[in-house]
């Protein structure tokens, strides 16, 4: 028997053998990417080559690559890279639209611009599963195209693992000129990204979620959108992203993103039985949990195929992390801390949660090693868990 | 055992669970979050309730290899703690934050939530000592650390949650021994200042504070002849006994000093006087609670009474009634500046046996009006 689960494969996944050893190849070689010599040109011609197979694992073009820092990194530059941008060219462009359930990186930047940059933030409204409102996009737009600087909706939420239609956003956005930018973090090697075929205009990838390293992720970014440089200095990356290129990471990003790319059905197919299996086996184990997010059964193709969410009733997220963990059982409660106080989740309230619900949430999130006895640690602990942290949930009165 | 670690960020905390862990429990550390907007409490390393705080336990955790993790107690903070701070001094009586923390956050929510959880005990990096005896009876008792000694904080739990509870620095006897074991196990915690004020009030302005919670108030000061000798910005920031910061333009005739000898908030007037004033040696107090036997609480002699944190015992005779009201005699030295809504505690040697919250506290053969 099995005596650890990691069920939290959308926090980090481990680097894979072709990842690491790409890096540490690069590692160990002399060169900055925009040295003039050779070991320079060498560099340079490793990054270029990095970029052409990321682009193309992608559906996008090499010159549309900036390499970032990572996903936050990405996010950051492109809402307020082209709300910069797009301000620049018309000063009436003062409104970003960005979808309830957007992660943090997105969110905080957004109204980070409404703090500083004189930005209005519209929050579009998602549905019960977590899908955004295309009506509500529609009609923002038809209202305020003018004043409407960019449009960012992510290709699958972090949390519940509902894929946008992220396709028909920028259809319509495109109608009324507005750029789009899509967070794809969680999306690559699970699903389908296909930068031209999504027909947007700014794209998130990140290493680590699909077994490249922490530390490096990109922006695909269309060659006429207009975007601000954030992060000023040397001019790399077309000027919009300066800093020394990180030869290894890069080189490492592009082999575990293509990989993951060239596997992805298979790996969606492995793990999607898995998670049906999971839902199936919490369901009988915690008759009282909900599913959060679009249920698999019921409305297919619209979720992550390995994110399973719940919400336990008169329990905390927390508890039942604890007592999991206790067990070997390693999950998430999905949503973001402040200063490791646990929140309430902005993406459970979005999709009308009621806050006492919504600190219950724990995220099951399954990847390329799991196994079926992964599932079964889990449903076999369940039962337990579930009783203790509902009775640990009633001390001190609750909480909402 | 299954051990649950408080970890404020100090070192106290920090090295009670080290001790835990080297005890051989399953032990896991939780820091309270104690406040919503977590830049309303006080910053730096001051021992609890900061952003740097919470990193510090962390911190500590790891280094112990221990899971850690945050619980948000701030509502039933602010219902319980905050709130009752507030109410307390808005009737003129002078409360301890920290023994209504002990009572419904440490030793109520978060004992009570671990004991839900599976977890057979909590401890804390609290300076006490309890002693278990051969047939059962579990005593607390005061630190042989007199300086730091936190027995008179403790005193409100019951003895329920005393057969919960560790206090792995029972035996130390100074702090630089607990900053000792720390630095030798790498806890960079180490070196962290001691924590002195109310952690919730910043800048050790509780006046400040009340007048932000409570607003302004302005009335009156009177001496004990009912004469108008200065005027206040609100009676709820005075406390019985108070000397400093009464702001009294001119002297008293007799040129000696003058404390607060009542707060009188119905009218909103603070009433001053010589400190002969103060002098009490009956005290009233109630909502009683016992580590010993009810029956053993109906007469105790040869105890002492303490009323302030670090205030010394005193000799008393303790008579408990079954309301939960008791009556103290001081036997010996008589105490000054008693006010009502402190703790008084109430040992045998250096064990606590109970504590009440004082209602009065007046002088058996004085004047009427020396109420405090």
């Amino acid at each position: 028997m099995t005596t650890s689960a990691y069920l939290d494969h959308a926090a980090t996944t481990p680097m894979s053998v072709a990842a690491l050893e790409a890096f540490a190849q690069e590692a160990v070689r002399p060169g900055n990417a925009s040295s003039l010599h050779a070991a320079g040109r060498a560099a340079r011609r490793v990054v270029e080559e990095s970029r052409e197979q990321f682009a193309a694992a992608l559906g996008a073009r090499p010159s549309e690559v900036i390499f970032t820092s990572g996903g936050t990194e990405a996010d950051n530059l492109a809402v307020k890279g082209i709300f910069w941008g797009r301000r620049a060219q018309d000063t009436r462009r003062t409104r970003v639209l960005v979808s309830a359930v957007e992660h943090h990186a997105v969110l905080d930047p957004a109204f980070w611009l409404a703090g500083h940059a004189g930005a209005e933030i519209v929050l579009l409204p998602v549905d019960a599963d977590g899908v955004v409102d295309l009506d509500a996009l529609r009609a923002e737009l038809a209202a305020h195209a003018e004043e409407t600087a960019l449009v960012s909706v992510m290709l699958a939420n972090n949390e519940v693992g509902t894929l946008q239609p992220v396709r028909e956003v920028a259809r319509v956005a495109r109608q009324h000129g507005v750029p789009v930018h899509t967070d794809a973090v969680q999306a690559v090697g699970m699903a389908e990204v296909d930068f031209a075929a999504l027909g947007v205009d700014a794209l998130t990838v990140t290493g680590h979620k699909t077994g490249g390293p922490l530390g490096v992720g990109a922006l695909l970014a269309r060659r006429d959108l207009p975007i601000e440089a954030v992060q000023h200095g040397g001019g790399q990356e077309r000027g919009v992203r300066s800093g020394t290129l990180d030869v290894p990471a890069i080189r490492a990003f592009a082999v575990a993103v293509a990989d993951a790319v060239a596997r992805r059905e298979d790996r969606a197919a492995h793990v999607a039985a898995l998670r049906d299996a999971l839902i199936a086996g919490v369901r009988a184990a915690a008759p009282d949990a909900v599913l959060r997010g679009p249920d698999p059964a019921l409305r297919p193709g619209l979720r992550l195929p390995g994110n399973a969410h719940f919400t336990f009733p008169d329990a905390e997220g927390d508890s039942l992390l604890y007592l999991l963990d206790s067990m070997g059982v390693q999950a998430s409660t999905g949503s973001a801390c402040q200063a490791g106080v646990p929140q309430p989740s902005h993406v459970l309230l979005a999709m009308g949660v009621p806050e006492r619900d919504a600190r219950g949430a724990l995220r099951f999130t399954l990847g390329e090693s799991s196994t079926r006895e992964d599932v079964d640690l889990l449903v076999a602990a369940l039962p337990a868990v579930v009783a203790r942290a509902q009775a640990a949930g009633l001390v001190g009165g609750g909480r909402s | 055992m299954r051990v649950l670690a408080a970890m404020s960020g100090g070192v106290d905390s920090a090295v009670a669970a080290a001790l835990a862990v080297e005890a051989g429990h399953d032990v896991v550390g939780v820091h309270m979050a104690l406040s919503r907007s977590r830049n309303q409490f006080r910053t730096g390393s001051r021992g609890c309730c900061s952003i740097e705080d919470a990193s510090d336990a962390r911190r500590a955790a790891d280094v112990l290899g221990i899971p850690y993790y945050v619980w948000d107690l701030s509502e039933r903070f602010e219902e319980t703690v905050v709130a009752d701070f507030l109410a307390e001094y808005e009737a003129g009586r002078t409360p301890n934050p920290c023994v209504r923390c002990n009572e419904h956050i440490k030793f109520e929510t978060l004992l009570d939530k671990a004991t839900a959880l599976g977890f057979d005990a909590v401890a804390t990096g609290h300076y006490a000592r309890i002693t278990d005896l051969p047939d059962g009876t579990r005593e607390l008792h005061r630190s042989p650390n007199t300086e730091k000694d936190q027995s008179y904080v403790l005193a409100v739990m019951g003895p329920e949650r005393l057969a919960r509870s560790i206090f792995p620095l029972g035996d130390f006897t100074s702090k630089a021994q607990v900053r000792e074991q720390a630095a030798a196990r790498g806890l960079a915690v180490s070196a962290k200042p001691d924590s002195y004020d109310i952690c919730f009030v910043a800048d050790g302005d509780t006046r400040g504070f009340l007048r932000e919670r409570l607003g302004s108030r302005p009335g009156v000061v009177v001496d004990a002849a009912g004469e108008v000798v200065g005027e206040h910005d609100g009676a709820y920031a005075y406390t019985v006994g108070q000397r400093k910061g009464l702001g009294l333009g001119r002297p008293a005739a007799d040129g000696r000093p003058r404390y607060v000898v009542d707060v009188r908030t119905a009218t909103n007037t603070v009433v001053v006087g010589p400190a002969e004033l103060l002098t009490v040696d009956r005290i009233a107090a109630t909502k009683a609670t016992w580590l010993i036997p009810a029956d053993e609480t109906r007469m105790l002699d040869d105890v002492e009474a303490q009323v302030r944190a670090h205030g010394a015992p005193v000799p008393a005779r303790v008579l408990a009634a079954d309301d939960g009201t008791v009556e103290v005699q001081l036997t010996g030295t008589p105490l000054r500046g008693v006010a009502a809504g402190q703790s008084l505690v109430v040992y045998r040697g250096t064990r606590v046996l109970g504590q009440a919250t004082v209602s009065r506290a007046w002088r058996a053969a004085a004047p009427a009006g020396s109420r405090a």
